[in-house]
């Protein structure tokens, strides 16, 4: 057993003290389930990471993480620089691999799946840094995306401009993130705002079920943070969401479930309210915000 | 591919048709070397320019279809194209498939000099065994045939195979960068770990590439030793790998119509700095002229010849031309 289990203890996935699940999810009624990814026991949950540890050489950058994600959902992790949140992302998304723990997926264990294989079966992630096709237009880089789920490489001779189900799959999802003035514009020629909004409309052409966003909001204008939460918040119906953000408001004003991060740690998990009335977190994060 | 680009493939096509009607043997020769260089180019361009991937081995898979077809052939009878052509093909494409399978574990720089540490060991193979004939090479003594409809020994009979074939990969290529497949190898040089997230395996995308990219270099080696009738080490040698290099560089990445250009600069700049006619004995030094003049095409040219229209208009029309990116996009 690691040494990193005594101080959390290995936690069952329903401990209230120290667990990410949240209590008492608001489940907004919209989200009815496909019977295809029901399931038996948890059937909202939809991503679960269970006591994920991450060593890199000596320095442990996650230590026995446990969160889980819920559809109809946003569930946002804070945390200083160094908390670890970047390295949870890469290891739920299949970046890169756990040192021990478990994710699953839809309820099916993918810790040794690649991210590829993950992305296909409904995980979508953007990047704190934008990682676009730069030189591709907006509607290209929709369709790409989207292509991941009907790749059909051997049609060599069939234009890519034919491959109806991406065509449409981009058009919807570049609408949805507000971008359809910009169809036809070169992605590196947009302002930073509408990059971030791109990374969104990607992510939605792969129809994910769990959305993964390492700091959507980050470098933005307030009117374009406005318009990136309205975005988040319509897209929470049918989705789940870890938010991960350095914009306290906003992370306040619109996830169900905050899990607060130091140093590889989970220190707190509750609704908005727990983690704002939380000493720990007050001690350890927000200073006396 | 817009109207302009289209039109001037065309012509180059007709161009290269009409031309044996107008010269005598040596045009001919020359014109089908270059054809052949310019299959084996685009063979590089599908990694480099379409998927992002700089193998610096491409003589190895060139070098096999050129052995394959030497060793494959019968003694004393003419073999049949129907067999041959295909089977150097395969074999290119099957040491590419094994050495893709390797190389393509690692990235960059190390990517480099993985594939040319394969290709050295093929050059080896026949550099230093007795069954490719060591460093002599062999003959090929009987040219294939298809039939009585075809034979390869003419040459204005395999100017013409050979600019069909030209044109076969041409269009396939071009046909391959607008699939599906070809977005998503567009979609891995510009941003590999993107389209892993998104949910493509990349590795087998590029296994793929790398595999046809094999082939078609083995075509090219295959129509090279029906040419010359002979084969020999040095066209497995680095110095043939990065001659390919540099005339798709010299052309302009990322463009089909650039290594086909490319070729044909290459080439040409080699005849001309040959040339006695033009620089008496100094001709014997022609790998300083050609040198020079490649530098000076990457500084003047960075974008290569396929550039040079772009280029011309901003030097006349001035800078309002759009954007570097807005030109690239797709």
């Amino acid at each position: 057993m690691k040494p990193s289990d005594i101080s959390l203890g290995v936690l069952p996935a329903t401990s209230p003290a120290l667990s990410a699940v949240p209590a008492t999810p608001a489940v907004p009624s919209a989200s009815a389930i496909p019977a295809a990814s029901a399931l038996p026991a948890a059937p909202d949950i939809l991503l679960r990471g269970h006591d994920i540890t991450r060593r890199w050489g000596g320095l442990v950058a996650l230590d026995g993480v446990s969160l889980a994600l819920e559809r109809g959902t946003v569930h946002a992790v804070i945390g200083t620089n160094g908390a670890g949140k970047s390295t949870l992302i890469n290891i739920l998304s299949g970046e890169i691999p756990p040192s021990s723990g478990r994710v699953e997926l839809l309820g099916q264990d993918v810790t040794g799946c690649t991210q590829p294989k993950r992305a296909r079966l409904g995980l979508g992630r953007s990047y704190q840094r934008n990682t676009i096709y730069p030189t591709f237009t907006v509607f290209e880089n929709c369709r790409l995306a989207a292509q991941a789920a009907t790749q059909q490489p051997w049609q060599w001779w069939r234009s890519a401009q034919h491959c109806e189900a991406s065509m449409s799959a981009a058009r919807q999802a570049a609408s949805r993130a507000g971008l359809n003035e910009l169809l036809d514009r070169p992605a590196g020629l947009l302002s930073h705002g509408q990059k971030r909004q791109l990374e969104i409309a990607m992510c939605l052409a792969t129809a994910p079920q769990v959305l993964l966003l390492d700091e959507p909001l980050a470098g933005m204008g307030a009117e374009e943070t406005e318009r990136m939460l309205a975005l988040l918040a319509e897209l929470k119906t049918g989705h789940a969401i870890l938010l991960v953000e350095h914009d306290m408001d906003a992370v306040f004003r619109i996830a169900e479930c905050i899990t607060v991060m130091v140093n590889g740690t989970v220190i707190a998990s509750d609704t908005p309210d727990g983690i704002r009335n939380s000493p720990q977190v007050r001690a350890a994060y927000l200073g006396d915000h | 591919m817009t109207h302009s680009k289209t039109i001037f493939t065309a012509l180059v096509f007709a161009a290269l048709a009409l031309y044996p009607v107008f010269t005598g043997s040596y045009g001919v020769d020359l014109v089908t070397k270059i054809m052949i260089y310019a299959i084996f180019a685009l063979s590089l361009e599908l990694l480099v320019g379409a998927t992002g991937l700089i193998c610096f081995g491409q003589a190895a898979f060139f070098g096999i279809g050129a052995y394959a077809a030497v060793l494959l052939s019968p003694e004393g009878s003419a073999p049949s194209l129907l067999w041959l052509l295909p089977a150097c093909v395969l074999a290119s494409a099957a040491y590419a498939l094994a050495v893709g399978a390797l190389s393509l574990r690692t990235k960059g720089a190390y990517f480099i000099m993985v594939t040319l540490a394969f290709a050295q060991m093929a050059y080896y193979m026949v550099h230093d065994t007795p069954l490719g004939g060591g460093t002599d090479g062999i003959y090929l003594t009987m040219k294939p045939v298809l039939g009585s409809l075809l034979d390869l020994d003419k040459s204005t009979t395999l100017y013409g195979f050979t600019l069909l074939m030209l044109a076969g990969v041409f269009g396939f290529l071009a046909l391959l960068g607008r699939s599906t497949f070809g977005r998503a190898l567009a979609g891995i040089r510009v941003n590999e770990q993107r389209m892993r997230a998104t949910g493509f395996s990349t590795y087998p995308y590029k296994l793929a590439a790398f595999t046809i990219s094999g082939g078609i270099a083995g075509l090219a080696g295959f129509l090279f030793a029906v040419k010359d009738g002979f084969v020999n080490p040095e066209m497995m040698s680095w110095h043939l790998s990065g001659a390919v290099l540099i005339m798709i560089i010299l052309g302009g990445l990322g463009h089909l119509r650039g290594a086909l250009l490319g070729a044909f600069a290459f080439a040409l700049l080699q005849e001309f700095f040959k040339s006695e006619a033009v620089f008496g004995d100094f001709a014997k030094h022609w790998h300083l002229g050609l040198g020079l003049s490649i530098i000076a095409s990457v500084v003047f040219l960075p974008r290569g010849l396929v550039g040079l229209p772009g280029q011309l208009k901003v030097r006349l029309m001035g800078r309002n031309s759009l954007p570097e990116v807005r030109r690239e996009a797709v």
